[in-house]
């Protein structure tokens, strides 16, 4: 073996070694393939969708209401449409395709910002220590005990207008950064005392240098648990938000959807086309995204890997 | 002056205080929050909905035209930030939130306080039942000799766990409530009775209060075992576990006094950063099953814009949540020998 | 000697593999010897050499994705591999103990010292004994701290309210609780600091004899070695090279890993530079059959060393290819 010199590429090398490792690794993870499998079926559904189907009927009084799927909609003349239409005159259907990538794109917004801000303040707090480590982290655990929805709803309510849906990431995102910010932490203190960060340290090595190119690249899979775990707590905060109904009004979102079907009792009625789709659609997002983070979860965590 | 400092320096050695302090911070950033947020806009909603409501007519209306010029009295976007901010900090340490906008003369403090006790009822019930069966069941489940099928009933909870409750609560309703007609739809208890405290009465809160329960139950049990199990797992790879079973120790201890043992501390600890998210969580459930507690409140005022009900109901939230980590925080040394009462 | 007339522990040719995704890794390839009731067998070697590997398979203490593939660990006359999983558990601590590397870690947090120490008791009774009183349970513990050179009232203290020195006289006195007949040693004072190895070393030593019991020492630091043990066996690989009196191998080594090995040693009177052994020893996942310690040398010897006894209790693996190096 011979003794290797510390060179540029050699971080390079690495990050590129884990990204093939890591597709290899998915195949022997199926919580990871089937998660993503999740998502993979949703982004086809509406790449699908908006290629075959008239997504304008999302607003309301397009159709006639209260229509069971395939039921002949007499008020515009016009055969059913497969998921119905709710009370107010949408095609279901329609904003399920055009809802979909409104509300994941409110998780990914407030998801990044969440992950960098949080990524950031626990590389400062965890690498520098002392009274900065002090200062953050109790920022951190106020973060954590106060719930961060209702302080979106204090927000929320005060504003004359109602929120566009990226109004509604960058809000949401105010709140997304606290759980990143503990989990990535508490990983970066564990690193810091180990061997390889003191000698790169001992070796004159700068602090962002470090961070960078020796921690950043073991701390991937986490980062990747803490995104996924960040879109997935945002999606869930959106949701809530809109249900409650302080969402963008106009927007077919699947929380307003929900909102909507709450208002219109579409329960008594049995209207299971109406609240069934965002249901479901629901519920494969967050099984899917939860999978996936189970999924790198055993990967970052060996000891959790089935065995051979 | 020194020997003051050195009196802070000193008590702050102690664990109690440092937590105390910690809650009194909350509750400090809580309030001024509640205050800040609204006037960062510039205009404050307060005044116009006041006026609206007044301008409503009615029996209220010189209630009203009264409570918005006390308003801007205390208020008024003429006073300096200060001032305001004063007045407000007097009115809220003596929990005075004024009276709602929508119910008026009704005060916030007895529409909360309606609400309060069936909300703390259901939550601390759902919560207890679902962290203990969640941690046991997690606990089995990090266990490596344990039966085998239990992995199998557990999957499918696990997995609800990524639900939230309220899709749950839709599903529930759906099947049990409208299809199968076992529990009834909505309300905490039938809407021709008063309450009262019979035993009849109790059955009937119960039975009102499964669905909504039980929502709350099934979607949070599997985040409590599935954090369990990965602390077993975590727990096992130490040192002392290793030693255990070289004392020849039987399973049974070694899964209780060794594993569980030091496995539920962090679990502790999560249970305590949890309660937002449960409490949040059962607002919407709340609003589904139209349950009379803090959620449907909210949600009620929401609609209504009805401003002082929201304020004060969501600081009465911060300060209960604050209070139960409290509690949880400075019962936490007990179980953990390291963590000392003093120089903790 | 018949088999069923001999006292101490016996292991016949055992095998202990690691399963791993990219092959089997050969920690313990084959290795016997025996140990005469009373007597102390150190077992050194580089890291790697499988030390910790076979301490922990004395104990039957192999992990997934460990297995114990072959052999016999005779503790007088019972192979304890074919003992039953609850038989083995109450073989552990009452015939065979092990006292832990380092202890930083070793004690339950949680628990106070005397619960640790008592529990291993309860759990060794049978239905039909009585429970041991509440004032015997007192007596035993006190009777245990002392005897490691530690107050009684250790025992109402927590792990972390002890340093290192005193965390391994309790996990010493936990270990010869029952008057086990085999004491396993797994590098007990490497994370000590000299002066209280010293001490350490001399208590366990001391309760050792006491209870006339054997004790097998894994460790690496051959001064400690010389100082302790009756007999050491060199370890390489995952094979045992050398096996003998303490006085011949460090006198007289016949292998030349030993050889190297000792010449690596400083002493007092030689001031002169250190002498390492060149190369590192080799990964062990997928050996060649062959002599290991030849290729560090690049030298070839395709068929596996004997093991063969070369004077009255004097084993080494008889490698013609590689002997002379380091003469």
């Amino acid at each position: 073996m011979t003794t290797s010199t510390y060179t540029e590429t050699d971080w390079k090398i690495r990050y590129k070694k884990r990204f093939f490792n890591f597709l290899r690794y998915v195949r022997r993870n199926p919580s990871l393939g089937v998660g993503l499998g999740f998502l993979l079926s949703l982004f086809l559904f509406v790449v699908i969708g908006y290629a075959v189907y008239d997504t304008e009927r999302f607003r309301p009084l397009k159709t006639g209401t209260d229509l069971a799927p395939f039921e002949y909609d007499s008020k515009k003349g016009r055969d059913g449409y497969p998921l119905g239409t709710d009370r107010q005159g949408r095609d279901v259907m329609s904003v399920m395709i055009v809802g979909v990538p409104l509300t994941i794109q409110i998780g990914l917004i407030a998801g990044i910002i969440g992950i960098t801000v949080g990524t950031v303040l626990a590389f400062v707090a965890a690498y520098f220590g002392g009274w900065i480590d002090n200062i953050i982290r109790t920022v951190v655990d106020v973060g954590l005990t106060i719930p961060g929805i209702l302080i979106l709803i204090l927000i929320a309510v005060n504003l004359q207008s109602g929120l566009t849906v990226t109004q509604m990431g960058l809000a949401v995102s105010a709140v997304a950064w606290v759980w990143p910010a503990r989990t990535i932490r508490s990983q970066v203190l564990v690193m810091r005392e180990q061997l390889y960060v003191e000698i790169a340290r001992l070796s004159g090595t700068g602090a962002i240098s470090i961070m960078f190119k020796e921690m950043l690249p073991n701390l991937a899979p986490y980062i990747g648990a803490s995104f996924v775990g960040s879109v997935a707590s945002a999606i869930l905060a959106s949701v809530g938000l809109e249900a409650l109904g302080l969402g963008p009004f106009d927007s077919p979102t699947l929380g307003m959807t929900i909102y909507w079907n709450i208002q219109f009792s579409s329960i008594l009625h049995g209207m299971w086309w109406w609240f069934g789709p965002p249901i479901v659609v629901l519920a494969i997002i967050f099984v899917g995204l939860f999978l996936i983070t189970a999924g790198l979860d055993e990967w970052s965590n060996p000891r959790l890997r089935k065995r051979v | 002056m020194k020997s003051i400092s050195k009196y802070i320096g000193n008590i702050f050695q102690y664990y109690i205080v440092r937590r105390f302090l910690f809650f009194i911070l909350i509750i400090w950033l809580a309030s001024t929050a509640i205050f800040l947020i609204p006037r960062l806009s510039g205009q404050d909603p307060v005044k116009e909905k006041l006026l609206l409501e007044a301008q409503r007519g009615g029996h209220m209306q010189s209630g009203l035209e009264e409570m918005a010029k006390a308003y801007q009295k205390k208020f008024g976007l003429d006073k300096p930030l200060i001032v305001q901010y004063g007045n407000y900090m007097k009115d809220l340490v003596r929990f005075d939130f004024g009276p709602s906008i929508a119910y008026f003369p009704k005060s916030v403090n007895s529409l909360i306080g309606d609400s309060v006790i069936w909300t703390l009822g259901l939550l601390s019930v759902v919560t207890f039942i679902a962290f203990f069966a969640g941690t046991l069941a997690g606990a089995l489940l990090g266990w490596p000799r344990s039966p085998g099928f239990l992995q199998y009933i557990f999957m499918p909870i696990l997995t609800l766990a990524a639900i939230p409750y309220y899709l749950l609560a839709l599903v529930l309703i759906y099947i049990f409530a409208f299809n199968l007609e076992w529990f009834p739809l909505f309300g905490g208890y039938a809407v021709a009775n008063l309450p009262s405290w019979s035993f009849s009465f109790a059955i009937e809160v119960v039975h009102h209060a499964i669905l909504p329960g039980a929502s709350i139950v099934l979607a949070s049990l599997g985040f409590w075992a599935l954090g369990m199990r990965g602390m077993m797992i975590t727990t096992q790879g130490e040192d002392f576990m290793i030693q255990a079973e070289a004392k020849g120790l039987k399973g049974v201890r070694m899964f209780f006094n060794y594993a569980v043992r030091n496995a539920i501390l962090p679990q502790t600890t999560a249970l305590a950063l949890s309660l937002g998210t449960v409490f949040t969580g059962s607002v919407l459930v709340e609003v589904i099953f139209r349950y009379p507690g803090l959620g449907n409140t909210l949600y009620q005022a929401i609609r209504l814009n009805d401003f002082f009900v929201i304020r004060g109901l969501i600081f009465i939230v911060i300060v209960a949540l604050g209070l139960a980590t409290f509690l949880i925080d400075i019962a936490y040394p007990l179980l953990d020998p390291r963590v000392s009462y003093k120089k903790g | 000697m018949s088999t069923s007339d001999f006292k101490g522990l016996r292991v016949k040719d055992l095998k202990v593999y690691y399963d791993t995704p990219e092959g089997v890794v050969k920690a313990v390839d084959g290795i016997s010897f025996s140990l005469v009731q009373g007597k102390r067998l150190a077992l050194v070697g580089e890291s790697g050499s499988g030390k910790s590997t076979l301490s922990m398979a004395l104990m039957r203490l192999t992990r997934p994705p460990g297995r114990i593939a072959d052999g016999n660990i005779f503790l007088d006359d019972v192979d304890i591999l074919d003992l039953d999983v609850e038989e083995m558990r109450l073989s552990r601590l009452s015939e065979i103990s092990l006292v832990p590397q380092g202890a930083m870690n070793s004690l339950n947090p949680v628990l106070k010292i005397k619960d640790q120490i008592l529990d291993g008791l309860f759990d060794h009774q049978v239905s039909g004994d009585k429970k041991i009183s509440k004032d015997e349970q007192k007596t035993r513990v006190s009777e245990l701290l002392t005897a490691v050179e530690l107050l009684p009232s250790v025992g109402d203290m927590y792990p972390h309210e002890l340093s290192g020195g005193m965390k391994q006289r309790v996990a010493i006195a936990i270990a010869t609780s029952m008057d086990p007949k085999v004491i396993v040693a797994d590098e007990p004072t490497s994370a000590l600091d000299v002066v209280v190895q010293r001490t350490v070393m001399q208590t366990l030593g001391r309760l050792q004899e006491g209870l006339e019991a054997s004790i097998v020492l894994v460790g690496h630091d051959m001064g400690l070695v010389a100082q302790f043990a009756d007999f050491v066996g060199v370890m390489y690989a995952g094979k045992m090279v050398e096996l003998g009196p303490v006085n011949s191998v460090f006198e007289k080594p016949l292998h030349p890993y030993t050889r190297l090995l000792i010449r690596s040693l400083p002493t007092l009177e030689n001031k002169e530079d250190f002498i390492g052994i060149p190369g590192l020893p080799p990964p062990l996942l997928n050996l060649p059959p062959g002599c290991t310690f030849c290729t560090r040398f690049d030298r070839e010897n395709k068929n596996d060393p004997p093991w063969k006894e070369v004077s009255k209790d004097h084993w080494i693996s008889e490698c013609n290819v590689c002997s002379d190096i380091g003469k």
